[in-house]
């Protein structure tokens, strides 16, 4: 069986991560490697999330900041859950 | 792997090296474009480079139009130059610029010839120019030599994770070694300029890159904004790949250069570098066609493309080569791809890896292989334009 991951985080400090692989179902156990020391986690995927979406690895709610290469890429304008996927929906540009 | 020290390229009379040896038919604006299509029509191995513009132009966005055509002309890719403009004086002023260089340069106008004319005696000196240029032979140069720009486009998260990181570490290798770069894309550092003033060489630098970051903040995107930049940065396709907001964006663009670089100095668009050899930053828009075209300008011979959702643009004078994480872009896309680096989100191939590999294809364009982008017809010349015309 394949050892490849499903997603990939770059920092320790992210709380999402990239699914890298095509057709990734709700409902996997998805491998996780963070990128900056390739250590590994799992992650329960809640939805269907297309290649290179973004997953949220904890739970949050309307006005948390997403990060991601250990740096602020945005805020959360929706909540989602632990392993939901992450996009234009709930996260939005805190620059304009 | 050890680092090539030496590729096959075009030694001009200035001293630099092309890696293509052209003879491009340059028009000084729109209306010259006719007859530049005619001569390449009539000579074989000419490149004729219509374009948009040239006309009622004044001040900043002048300085640039010139800049840009005198740029083009003068990139050792290019071996010889026809330049047809509607008048002499601003198709001389150009051909004078570009004879600096030491090339063959040829001017014809239109106004008391007529097109016919013009075409006839712009395609005897193009066929002269051609005769001359098939003599030219390659020569080993050393690798310093080479000067290696770089953009992304059509970007989404796997840029981030896979192909912006190889051009890094190829930087990180080449640098060192002598090679003069360049990156980009002001309004795409947007929420890592933290991070870019950081990689200035010194403090002075990074200020003055903050300045010219912060003024197109200022006095263009706020001036015109619209939510997301009306889906453009990021773009519909890079929201399609997984991007988000700019400012994530941002952080896989910067992936670009690498670890250790720093950059030594800021170019204005088209501008070439003064500083030696080393890694710089120009103030380009992120449209890809308009950046390429911009580096080609400042004196870049060969262009590393990083791409996830698959940007196919090409240059007429520069060989842009595509590099490529995405696993899905590759099986759909793979005509346009000439680096895979999808390995990289297999975890089965390492970002040093990848740069090696990524250094291995430029130093192969360089002596002569075409790109995807150059087989494929890819010869996208594009303007940048800073104001409305007169």
């Amino acid at each position: 069986m394949s050892k490849n991951p499903h997603v990939l985080a770059h920092e320790h400090e992210d709380n999402v991560a990239v699914v890298v692989v095509e057709d990734l179902a709700a409902g996997t156990i998805a491998r996780g490697v963070i990128t900056a020391d390739d250590s590994t986690f799992e992650i329960e995927v809640k939805a269907d999330i297309p290649i290179g979406h973004k997953v949220a690895l904890k739970d949050f709610v309307e006005g948390d900041t997403a990060i991601k290469y250990g740096q602020d890429i945005g805020r959360f304008v929706a909540s989602v859950e632990k392993g939901g996927h992450v996009h234009v929906h709930n996260l939005k540009t805190k620059r304009w | 792997m050890a680092i090539p020290k030496t590729f096959m390229g075009y030694r001009r009379e200035n001293g630099r090296v092309g890696v293509r040896n052209h003879v491009v038919i340059l028009p000084v604006d729109d209306i010259s474009n006719t007859a530049c299509e005619a001569v390449a029509k009539n000579i074989v191995g000419t490149l004729a480079l219509p374009h948009a513009y040239g006309r009622l132009q004044f001040g900043p966005d002048l300085d640039l139009h010139f800049r840009t055509m005198i740029g083009t002309g003068a990139n050792p890719n290019v071996a010889a130059c026809v330049v047809i403009g509607i008048e002499p004086g601003w198709t001389q002023r150009i051909a004078d610029g570009i004879a600096k260089t030491g090339k063959p340069v040829a001017a014809f106008s239109i106004e008391q010839n007529g097109d016919l004319k013009t075409i006839e005696k712009a395609s005897r000196a193009a066929k002269d120019f051609v005769h001359w240029a098939t003599e030219l032979t390659r020569e080993e140069c050393p690798i310093s030599d080479l000067w290696v720009s770089t953009k992304c486009g059509e970007s989404d998260t796997t840029t981030g994770l896979g192909s912006c990181p190889t051009v890094g570490n190829m930087y990180d290798k080449l640098i060192p070694a002598g090679i003069t770069g360049v990156f980009g894309e002001t309004s795409e550092i947007t929420g890592g300029e933290h991070i870019c003033k950081e990689r200035a060489i010194d403090a002075e630098v990074g200020e003055r890159w903050y300045k010219m970051w912060k003024a197109y903040q200022d006095e263009v995107i706020f001036a015109h904004a619209t939510d997301d930049l009306s889906e453009s940065q990021p773009t519909k396709g890079n929201i399609e790949g997984g991007l988000t907001t700019i400012e994530e964006k941002a952080l896989g663009n910067l992936e670009k250069i690498g670890r250790e670089c720093r950059f030594i100095d800021i170019l204005e668009p088209a501008e070439a570098p003064q500083k030696g050899p080393g890694l710089y930053y120009m103030d380009t828009s992120s449209a890809a066609a308009e950046c390429v075209t911009l580096m080609a300008a400042g004196g870049y011979v060969v262009h590393t493309f990083p791409t996830g959702q698959g940007n196919i643009v090409g240059n007429p004078i520069v060989p842009v080569v595509k590099i490529s994480a995405n696993p899905r872009t590759v099986r759909t896309m793979s005509e346009h791809i000439d680096v895979d680096v999808t390995g990289i989100l297999r975890r089965d191939m390492t970002i040093d890896q990848a740069g090696d590999s990524l250094i291995d294809m430029v130093v192969r364009t360089a002596n002569g292989r075409y790109t995807a982008a150059e087989a494929l017809g890819h010869r996208e010349f594009v303007m940048t334009k800073l104001y409305r015309s007169a």
